[in-house]
Parts: C-alpha cells; structure tokens; sequence
C-alpha cells in the first residue's frame, strides 16, 4: 500500500500539526514529521515541502506561536506550540475530519 | 502574528531571510542525522535530505510568502527598483526631479503670494459682502493726500454715508505708523486710525477686553482707546490678560489699551498687518493745528469700507454712490479752490469695487506683474513636464527590449505596469517634495524682497495645500501618463519582435509625432517666457541707466524727529535745527551734509501752479514740484550749481522769498534763458495773496521721486524761509563706512536732547527700493526665461539623440550608399531646424499675441520691441543649433559597418 500523501486532502496537514503539537506539546518541524511517521506506523509522511509554508501560514492565523532553541545536539530549531486559538482550530477541524470521514465511509458502505 | 507583522515582515527581508535559512537548516542536519544513522555516507545523507525538502528556493519562496505581505513586498521591491534605476541615471533622475521641484515650488509661491493679497477673503463675516467705494477714472481733487490707498476727506466720508444706499453701515480708516519709543531710535508700530464702528461693521469680536467704544465716535477727542493686534499684544505685552487698563505710547502721546482682537485678523489690507487700532477721534491729538484732519477739507486720508444691504451687489452699489456723486461732492466742496479747481471737483464720480480680498496699495503695484510672474511659472512647470514626458518616452522605448525580456522570462503585464509606475511615480513625489519645500522657501523669499524700510510687508504664508495639491497631482498625472503609455504599448507587443531588435531601416514619423510635437510647443512657450525675460530685464536696466542728476553713492539720511520730545514751540525747533545743521556739517567721517525737506525718492511731494515773473493771471499756471533745502544741499549731493548762487543763512523769514530752479523750469518757465534775477509766482487758494518768489541760482535736473518720471520742473526753497516741522531729514555724504556716522550722528543728536528720535537710511537701498517691482519682474523672468531655455534645449537634445539612435541604420545604409558626411549632417540638423523653426514661429505669435499684457510694466521699450525679439530668436537658435550639433555629429561620425553589423 502506498503511502497516502496526506496533502491531497485539503486540511489534513493542519488538523495533523495541531494534534501533534497538542499531545507532544512544543516541537520544531523535524520532530513533527517524525511524529506523525510514528505515529501512523509509517502510513502517514508528512510531505516536507509542504509542512513549512503551512507551519507559517498557521503562525500568522495565530493557531501557533513559535521561538528559537537549542537542542542537545546544539542546533538552532525552531520550536512550535499550540495556542488558545489553535486548540479551537483543532477541535473544529476534528469534527471536520470526523463527518468527512463518517461521510466518506458510508458511501463507501452503501453505494 | 497578525498582519502587521507581515507588513512589517516586509521591511525585515534580511533578518526574514536568515530565520527562514536556520529552519531550513536544522530540518536538512536532522534529516541528514537520521540517515546517517542508517547507514549513508555524510555527504549523501546531505543529499537525499535535499531532495525530500524538494527545491529548496522555492520551498524557501513559498514559505516566506506566508510571512509577508505580497503586494507590499512587490511594491517595495518596485520602488527598490526605481531607486536603483534613478541612481544608475543619476543625470536622468535629477533633471527630472529638479525641473519638476522648481516648476511646482515657483507656482505655489507666487501663487500664494496672489492668492493671499488677491483671492483669500478677509477673516471677518461674510466678506463678500464687503466693499469699498473709488473714484472712477480722471478721479482728480487738489489736495494733500495721506494714504497708501485711494483716500477722501472726512468731509466726503460722512456725506457719502449719509447720501448712498447700498451699504447697511461704512467704516473708514486711515493705515499710519506710531513711533513705540520715546528717545534714541524710533521703533514702528503699524497702526490703523479708524472710525468707532471699524470692529463692528467688519463683524469681528476682540478676544480680550472690548473694541472701540461708541463713546469715541467723535469727531475730536483728547484720549481714545486702543485695540491691539493678537501678534502685538503677544509681542510686546507676552500676551498677558492684564494688558487692558495699561497704556501704550504712541508718537509720544499716552493711549489706555481697551481689547485685544483674535489671532486671525490682520486688519483690512492685505501685505500690511496692523499691531495697534485706534479711534479717528484722535487725530487730533498728534496735529499740528490741534484741531485734526476732519476739518481740513482738502486733505485725503480717509478710506471707505461699507457692508452691502442684503439683496445688493457690487454693480447696482456702484450705480448708486455714481448717481449720488454730484450731491456728494457740491457739499464737500472745498472753500478756497478757484473756478478750474471747482469745475473739476464737482465733475467727479464715485464708484464701488468688492472689498471682499480687502483694500490692498501692494495688490494695485503687485497684481499684474505677480499674475504675470505666475503664467510664466506656469509655463516653466508645462514646459518641465513636456520635458519629463519626452524624458520617459525615450527611456521607455530604449527599455522596450528590457521590457520583452522580462515578459518573456515570465512577468506579468500588471507586474510590469506596476514597476514602471512606481518609477514615474517615485520622480513625480520627489519633485513634488523638493518643490513643496522650495515653495516655503521661494515664497519667504518674495515676501522679504518686497520689503522695505518704509514699506513693512506681512503676508501670512500659510502652506497652500489647494494649489499644491493640484500641482504635484498634474506633475503626477505627467509621470504617469508618459511613463506608462509607452509601456502600455510596449507590453501589448510581442516579446519576440523587440527582442529580435528588428528596427525598421526608417524610424517611423508616426511614433515620434508626439515628442517632436513636444519639442515644438517647448521651444514655442520658451521663446515667450525669453522674450519676456529680455524685456523686463532691458526695461530695467534702462532704467538704472537713467541719470538721476545726483550721486546717490554712500550717502545716508537721516530723520529727526522732534514729535514728543516737548518741542511743541516752532522756535525751539528752528533753534535746534540751526544747532543740528552746524554740528551735523563738522562730524567725523562726514564730507558734506545738509538739511531738506522731501529727500529725493522718499515718495512724499509737493505742487503748484506757477505763473512766470509776475503776470497778471488768476488761473492757468504750469506745474512745478516743490522742495525745500538747506545750503550746501546739491554740493553735498553732487548736483551743480549752474548759476547764480546757493541758499544761505541770510535767507530767513524776513528777507525776500528767493528759490533755486532747474533747468527744466528755466526752459519751461523762462524759455531757456538765465533764470537767475527772474520771479515766478506761486497760485495760491481762493482768497489768499500768491506767494512770490526770486530766482537766485540755476542747478542741473534732478529727479523727484522715480527713475521713470518725465522730467520734472523743480523749484527749490530755503528751508529758513518755511516754519519749522515736526521732523527734519539730512543728507550725509560720508567718507568710509555709513555705520560709523551713523554712530556719530545719533549721539550728537542725543547730546543735543535725549528725546529726541532718529531715523536711518541708506540713499542708495532707497533708490533701488523705488524700482522694487520693475528689479523682481526682470529678477525672476530672467530666471525662469533661461531654464525655460535650459529645459527645452535639453529636450531637443533628447528627441534629436534618440532619433539620431533610431535611425543608425538608416544612417548607415545612406553612408554604404556613397552619402557624405554633410549630407548625413543635414539629414538631422534639417529635422531639428524644423522643430526650431515651427516652434520659433509659434513662440513669436503668442508672444506678438501676448504683449500688450506686458506693456504697462515696461519702461521706454515697446513690448514689440524688435530687438528684444530678434535677441530672444537668436539666443534660442544658437542653443538648439548647440543641442543639434552634438548628435548630429555622432551621426555623421557613423561607420557604416558597425551601424550595420548590429543588425
């Protein structure tokens, strides 16, 4: 089965970042690739080129906030966390994705 | 973030930049970590990094995107751009701006200069419906008039209130100056003598204390009160509220202060502010007689003000001060005049005028040549935009193929307009700034020059948005326009047409039609404006060429005056001015002085009619002016003494009345001869013994009071055979420095009485003064005249270069075709000659068209006057036939090869 690029579906990738970031709590873009991989039992790649213009457009939104430190390995990372506004954002991209997907399956069922 | 930190994202590129490159950074390092982990090589782990982030540029691109604001950013990339290309046509960029900058800030300066004496209301209610009532043309009574503006009696006054019916009320006034100190040197205050109703008629409120009491509505008074100007009561009273209750000194005499009146009101004459207001009432008070003016039938001081009935107009006002002038005059008419004098007093007719803008003596001198002053501006900023507009035009059709390859690369047309609009636009706001600070300070600069010593000029500059508005909105409009229209056309074509570079053997005629018609009307309006310059400057310097009859070089006058320092006895004054004439003669540094009683160009004056010898006439005397000297007068002022002898001593009260003439009097009066020995006589008024005077010596002409007078018939009388004045003026002809007698003079005057007060000038700033208006009109065309010149010759050059350009292969083929060098030179002075010639044809019809505009302000020179034209024609054409040369010779300098290689 090939990996299912997740940026097809429109939203994806948002509600993906702000769930990561909601359970992992603050993360730089690296770690939420690595994240999701795991996660998805390798189902799930985050398209890399297209998680960065995202994480900054989220950051405008104001769904995220970021600042700069330094990881053990003594690089320069950009961390991520959520904030109110993005909690909100999740929870209604959630439900999104659940009547999309409860949608989806039942055509699937009865058609 | 919120979307100001987009916008201010914009202006962070750099610092955006280096986030985005560490983000970038730490993902490709862990990325790479893990498959080294795995088992990669450094570098190929490194690479395989790369290739999953995808292209890197446009990864970056896509994510900065997100963090600014995209048409910002395009804008400013824009105007980045324009900057760059500005500076990279560092020549282009500054004629452009600067021409735009001068254009502008010269029309707004005078503009405001005409809009503030001219077209701004009064700040009082409802100006419009203000008016003043004139005399209409040949307006002619004998009399002394007191007034810059155009003045009546107190008699006249009161009869016109009481007779017209247009006005709901009428003031008067008289504009006059107070001396504020009270010893050493005088010090001005601007003052207005009005009538009691002056505050109310204009409808304006003081905002400390009270106006003018109704009390003081009197013909005389001993005391009345004063109201003072906001400027003057911050000025000299630090605009404290206790001011009312304390006096003022005015000329000696003490007035309690009433009210201030609000910032905003500078009186009823524009050009001349008042600092203090006071009753007519008290005209008597600094009178000689004691009694004041408004008994005095023959004197004019007075200026009218009324308020229009609701439902008048000018025009039907005008009809009825006319239809009332024949009652008004047989009432006032004055008791001494003989029958001439009475026939032409009761011919007289009044008429009204809008006093809307107020009564202004600087609108009368200034209005036409600052109307002028500003078409030629006008036509200098046209001229500047039709340069800038050919400007634009040939940079955008050299930039046509730098404009098909960025289109062919992948820009979009909006993008493109976009970046050639900001160009323009960048050029069209900095002109417009550099020329909105010029404006502020051209327009200080014009205020200050036609200030004078006698003449105080305050115009409020306020900054004129309106006018500058429309400017810099019609320089902008150029800039886009030019700069865009060509550009509009360059990207509707195809990209691969103008990169091909495919340039037809012949320039099309067409596509230059509009430059050239540029070119044209620039060298027609030059031509103009330098026909106007020539003229203005000829008539100018005809008039500083014109012989005075006296050296005006390094001699300074003094003014004494005696006006409350207790000399009110005439035989204290006599006795001073003897003690002054002696001790003034021996001062240091001093090689001449005497005493007299109008100094040449001071602007006052004295008339008569003079009968020869002693005929028997009543009437039909000749005009002769007046003055009154002390001896050694025209020694000290270089004038000769042709015969006879000089007033001396002797000639006092009792002796016989003797005069000096000129030579314009002996030939008028006595036909050439010698005069000395003759006798004129002087008409006096009805019932009174004419005077009778002796001739004792003859002096060379002189003139009176202007550089463009006729030639005056002058009589001059001894000064000890007159009662003394208030005031005496000394001519001092100095050896070395002006200051240091000046030093000298006003201690000797101190010792003699502490109180008294003196006044300085310089003979020589007097005389310029006298030619204030004739030095800005032949100043400031000759300025703009020539970079009118300056701008179109530039023009020409640019069309005539670009042309020469264009047709480098056309060029070529002729030269490859056996053509001669001179003829390849004709080829393109032929077509500069005609531009030249068509726009030199146009320029000389307008001019011929316009001139009678000019007339009035020349001086012994005919607006048509060939020369001036003939100058201005040639001056043009060698500086185009320059502007010609230059490309012409490039192009006749082409070799074919390389022309045709290039293809």
């Amino acid at each position: 089965m090939s990996k299912s690029k997740n940026d097809k579906l429109q939203g994806t990738l948002t509600l993906l970042v702000l769930r990561t970031l909601e359970a992992r709590g603050p993360l730089h873009g690296y770690g939420m690739c690595a994240h999701v991989h795991l996660i998805s039992n390798d189902l799930l790649e985050v398209e890399e080129g297209s998680l960065y213009p995202a994480l900054h457009r989220m950051e405008q939104d104001g769904w995220i906030s970021s600042k700069w430190e330094i990881t053990e390995k003594g690089r320069k990372a950009k961390v991520y966390a959520i904030t109110a506004r993005g909690r909100k954002q999740l929870a209604d991209e959630e439900a999104r994705w659940a009547r999309l997907t409860r949608g989806v399956s039942r055509v699937l069922q009865y058609s | 973030m919120a979307w100001y930190r987009r916008l201010q994202n914009v202006f962070r590129a750099e610092q955006v930049d280096d986030e985005l490159n560490s983000e970038f950074e730490f993902h490709l390092a862990e990325t790479a970590d893990r498959f080294v982990a795995e088992g990669m090589s450094q570098e190929e782990a490194r690479r395989k990094a790369r290739l999953r982030l995808g292209n890197y540029l446009v990864q970056k691109e896509r994510t900065r995107d997100m963090d600014v604001a995209g048409w910002l950013d395009a804008t400013r990339a824009d105007l980045a751009y324009a900057v760059r290309q500005a500076k990279a046509n560092p020549g282009f960029a500054a004629i452009a701006v600067l021409s735009l900058a001068l254009g502008i800030g010269a029309n707004t300066a005078i503009f405001q200069l005409l809009d503030a004496i001219r077209l701004r209301g009064l700040p009082v209610k409802d100006p419009s419906q203000l008016a003043t009532v004139q005399g209409v043309k040949d307006f002619y009574i004998a009399g002394w008039y007191a007034s810059r503006n155009e003045a009546f009696s107190y008699a006249q006054m009161n009869s016109l209130a009481r007779h017209q019916h247009a006005f709901s009320d009428m003031l008067t006034f008289w504009p006059t100056r107070f001396n504020l100190s009270t010893g050493g040197q005088s010090r001005y205050a601007e003052a207005l003598v009005v009538s009691s109703n002056f505050f109310d008629v204009l409808g304006v409120t003081p905002v400390v204390g009270s106006g003018i009491p109704d009390k003081d509505d009197k013909v005389a008074c001993s005391s009345g009160t004063a109201v003072l100007s906001y400027a003057f009561w911050q000025r000299e009273f630090g605009g404290q509220m206790s001011v009312i209750g304390k006096t003022i000194s005015l000329d000696g005499h003490r007035f309690p202060i009433g009210g201030v009146m609000p910032r905003s009101f500078f009186g009823v004459e524009p050009g001349h502010g008042f600092d203090v207001a006071l009753p007519l009432c008290v005209d008597n008070v600094f009178s000689k007689d004691g009694k004041g003016r408004a008994f005095n039938e023959t004197a004019f001081w007075l200026t009218p003000i009324g308020r229009l009935k609701p439902g008048w107009t000018i025009e039907r006002a005008s009809v009825d001060v006319r239809n009332q002038s024949p009652a008004i005059f047989r009432e006032t008419l004055p008791s001494d005049y003989r029958a001439e004098g009475v026939k032409s007093y009761l011919a007289n007719k009044f008429k009204a005028a809008s006093a809307s803008a107020g009564v202004s003596s600087i609108r009368r001198g200034y209005e036409n040549p600052l109307w002028i002053l500003l078409a030629i501006t006008g036509s200098v900023l046209l001229i500047a935009c039709a340069n800038l507009a050919n400007l634009l035009l040939a940079r955008a059709s050299a930039r046509e193929r730098e404009m098909a390859v960025r289109q062919a690369v992948g820009a979009s047309r909006p993008r493109l307009l976009m970046q050639l609009l900001s160009e323009s636009l960048l050029l069209a706001v900095a002109g417009a700034a550099l020329g909105f600070s010029l404006a502020q300070l051209l327009s200080r600069a014009l205020v200050a020059f036609l200030n004078t010593a006698d003449n105080r000029v305050e115009v409020p500059l306020g900054v004129d948005w309106h006018i500058f508005g429309f400017l810099a909105a019609w320089a902008a409009i150029t800039c886009i326009l030019f700069g865009l229209a060509p550009a509009l056309r360059a990207s509707g074509g195809e990209p691969v047409a103008a990169m091909r570079g495919s340039r037809t053997a012949t320039a099309s005629r067409q596509r230059n039609g509009l430059r050239r018609m540029l070119v044209v009307s620039q060298v027609a309006l030059s031509l103009v404006l330098l026909i106007a310059a020539l003229l203005f400057s000829r008539s100018l310097q005809k008039l500083l060429a014109t012989n005075l009859g006296f050296d005006s070089r390094n001699v300074l006058l003094a003014t004494v005056t005696t006006k409350g320092a207790g000399m009110e006895n005439p035989d204290r004054r006599r006795q001073l001015f003897r003690d002054l004439d002696s001790h003034v003669a021996s001062l240091g540094n001093v090689i001449s002085a005497a005493p007299i009683l109008f100094p040449p160009f001071s602007g006052s004056g004295w008339n008569d009619s003079v009968h020869a010898d002693n005929d028997a006439a009543r009437a039909g005397g000749k005009e002769a002016w007046f003055n009154r000297v002390g001896p050694k007068y025209f020694a000290t002022m270089g004038t000769p003494l042709l015969a006879g002898r000089d007033v001396d001593d002797h000639d006092d009260m009792k002796a016989p009345k003797v005069a000096l003439v000129n030579r314009a009097f002996a030939k008028r009066f006595f036909g050439g001869k010698n005069p000395v020995g003759r006798s004129f006589r002087v008409e006096a008024g009805e019932g009174k013994p004419d005077s009778l005077y002796q001739v004792v010596g003859l002096v060379g002409d002189t003139k009176y009071n202007e550089f463009s007078e006729e030639q005056r018939c002058i009589a001059f009388l001894p000064l000890t055979q007159d009662d003394p004045g208030d005031d005496r003026n000394f001519v001092l002809r100095a050896r070395g420095s002006l200051g240091a007698v000046q030093s000298a003079f006003q201690r000797e005057v101190n010792t003699l009485n502490p109180n008294l007060l003196v006044d300085f000038r310089v003979m020589d700033v007097q005389i310029q003064d006298s030619v204030l208006r004739e030095r800005l009109m032949s100043n400031l065309s000759l300025v703009f005249g020539i970079l009118a010149a300056c701008l179109s010759t530039l023009g020409l050059y640019g069309v005539i270069s670009y042309m020469v350009a264009r047709r480098r292969t056309e060029i070529g083929i002729r030269v490859a075709l056996g053509a001669t060098r001179s003829n390849v030179y004709t080829l393109v002075a032929r077509d500069a000659a005609m531009m030249v010639a068509s726009g030199l044809f146009v320029g000389f019809t307008v001019a011929l068209l316009l001139s009678r505009y000019a007339e009035s302000l020349l001086f012994e020179l005919k607006a048509r006057d060939p020369l001036t034209l003939l100058l201005a024609g040639s001056l043009l054409t060698i500086t185009a036939g320059i502007a010609t040369m230059l490309p012409a010779r490039r192009a006749a300098r082409l070799e074919p090869t390389t022309a045709l290689r290039e293809e």
